[in-house]
């Protein structure tokens, strides 16, 4: 019959139609700026520095401006400075750390790179600002966010990272103690003098 | 892709035409039967029909098409002169943005290619994920492009929220494994980024058994309709012979009648131990490609059920495998696979440093849409929209 395929369209519409009322499955549209989101766990955009405090995030960076992510950033937004005393030594901090998030694509490349889980992905995604060009440079002072930030927003991800951080400190600390050990045995007791030579 | 003709927006009008101008194949411009002006029209390239910045420079006598010059590189970003500066793993990130609509594909079918080319392997597991990951992406491009399709015909909207809807159910679960709805950034050398967790499994699983309901109720929308049958059936044939000789692949050669596929002819992944079949047209006309999509996201379901119950145990990733400053011995790889739009593959050369020395991406829709001018010439207008909209077509990849 010509028009009967219509008509059964017609009917799914209408069940649509219908359904958006009362089927939470059919109307599935959120009201956003009303409604947040719930994100995922994983859901990142942007990246962030982690800190080991909130009082004094500059003092207590994790990276130590190896200059790892500013290399392998594919669309090159990241630019690093590293801090240097007076002689010229590296300070292992940075002294400038810029993220242009007008051009960071979010790909979280640098996250994967980093060796000292020094830079995590962000989830604020309510970013938008009225200057182009300033409030979407940010320096290491906007970026700078302490770990008990990242715990909150990725807490599978952060009690990994926080685990073996604190399996490598211990590790460290062990070894320290085992050289303080070898070094104050060496001290307690000198090294045998030589031989006499036997005369001739 | 020079155009000396100064056409700006979507301007109509009527003029004479110097040959020279439009010498496209080394014919001369053809002239109206009736002895009256051709007119020259501009459809985009800012024109929803379009399917993104995309610009056809019809010429038409009364209503009927008698040249079609398509003019794209609108969205040309430099993608393979990009992938020859950067690192191998920084140019992952980079296939998302090709075919946007289906990331995880683009990254398995750039992932294969350096594979082969530093010998890596994949574990078993991987391989099960990477494949749920693709008959995911076939689903959802599949989906959308039904609506986009009947979007083009005039079915103004309805098919394609319903598309959207579920296709957001699909993006959930990608933004819950890999932390981006459409970027995915998800397969890596030797496997993948992140191990599903059971709960998304589950989460897979339900869709999975859910989407056969949509998909019944998408078919009782649309397939039987006789407004959609009317229109589309008979309209831009494809000769199997042409669809060959053009190298045009997936599902628009599929339409035409000819059985190609990479999951079966390659073999690639663990394809060879799941059990589906291949759906192909008889006419290759649009009603065909829209009937074929249909159909392999039926196999896609059947997939997507026995991937789901083999998936094994075991890494995710190869521990061995090289992410950052791989530097695969000099030489040279392809990788493909079936994407959704067909075949999508990638060639590499690498001198042995840390960039590939070339980098080249052989994109479905870019080959796909070389046709377009034979499939619409007789056609009208409203025909060589819907013909476009058949052909499954995203700038993203055409211009790369």
């Amino acid at each position: 019959m010509l028009g009967k395929g219509l008509l059964q369209g017609l009917a799914v519409t209408a069940k649509n139609l219908v359904g958006s009322f009362h089927d939470p499955a059919r109307y599935t549209t959120q009201e956003y700026p009303e409604v947040k989101p719930t994100l995922p766990e994983a859901y990142r955009n942007f990246p962030f520095l982690v800190s080991e405090s909130a009082e004094d995030p500059m003092g207590t960076l994790r990276c130590v401006a190896c200059q790892i992510c500013e290399k392998e950033c594919p669309p090159q937004c990241i630019f690093i400075v590293m801090e240097r005393d007076e002689k010229g030594k590296a300070m292992k901090r940075p002294k400038v750390f810029d993220i242009d998030t007008s051009v960071c694509m979010s790909c979280q490349i640098c996250v994967e790179v980093c060796p000292f889980d020094a830079i995590k992905m962000d989830q604020v995604f309510e970013i938008a600002t009225t200057d182009r060009f300033n409030a979407l440079l940010l320096n290491r002072e906007q970026l700078a966010k302490p770990n008990t930030y990242f715990q909150q927003i990725h807490p599978t991800e952060a009690a990994e990272v926080d685990a073996r951080l604190a399996a490598e400190r211990a590790a460290a600390e062990e070894k320290a103690k085992a050289a303080a050990a070898v070094k104050a045995a060496a001290i307690k007791a000198p090294p045998a003098p030589p031989p006499a030579k036997p005369s001739a | 892709m020079t155009n000396d003709l100064p056409v700006t927006g979507s301007q109509a009008r009527v003029r004479k035409v110097k040959p020279s101008a439009f010498d496209l194949r080394g014919s001369s411009f053809p002239t109206s039967d009736g002895g009256g002006d051709l007119l020259e029209i501009s459809l985009g390239p800012h024109h929803p029909s379009t399917h993104g910045v995309f610009r056809m420079d019809v010429v038409l006598d009364g209503e009927t098409i008698v040249r079609l010059k398509p003019v794209f590189g609108y969205l040309h970003r430099n993608h393979e002169k990009l992938g020859e500066g950067t690192s191998y793993l920084g140019s992952m990130p980079y296939t998302d943005r090709l075919d946007y609509l289906n990331a995880m594909t683009n990254n398995w079918a750039y992932a294969i290619a350096v594979e082969k080319l530093a010998g890596v392997t994949v574990p078993e597991r991987a391989e099960y994920v990477r494949v749920i990951l693709a008959e995911l992406t076939r689903l959802l491009n599949h989906s959308c492009l039904a609506g986009f399709l009947m979007q083009d015909c005039g079915c103004s909207g309805t098919p394609l929220m319903y598309a959207f809807r579920e296709r957001e159910k699909i993006l959930d679960l990608f933004e819950s494994l890999s932390g981006s709805r459409m970027m995915c950034n998800y397969q890596r050398f030797g496997g993948c980024r992140v191990d599903p967790t059971a709960d998304w499994l589950e989460g897979a699983r339900r869709l999975t058994d859910g989407y056969s309901a949509f998909l019944d109720e998408y078919e009782a929308l649309l397939t039987g309709n006789e407004i959609i049958m009317a229109r589309t059936q008979g309209v831009g044939r494809l000769p199997a012979a042409l669809a060959v000789s053009a190298g045009v692949t997936g599902p628009m050669l599929r339409a035409s009648g000819v059985a190609h596929d990479l999951r079966k002819v390659d073999g690639y992944g663990v394809y060879p131990r799941l059990n589906f079949r291949v759906p192909l047209g008889d006419h290759g006309d649009v009603y065909d490609r829209y009937m074929v999509r249909m159909l392999e996201m039926r196999e896609s379901i059947g997939i997507l059920q026995q991937a789901l119950r083999d998936l094994p145990g075991g890494p995710i990733l190869d521990p061995k495998a090289k992410q950052r400053g791989l530097r695969p011995k000099a030489g040279e790889a392809y990788g493909r696979i079936e994407g959704p739009k067909g075949e999508i593959g990638f060639y590499l050369i690498s001198d042995g440093t840390g960039n590939p020395a070339r980098y080249r991406v052989r994109a479905p829709s870019f080959v796909n849409l070389t046709i377009l001018e034979d499939l619409c010439l007789g056609h009208t207008v409203a025909d060589a929209v819907i013909i476009l909209g058949s052909i499954d077509i995203v700038l993203g990849e055409v211009d790369r």
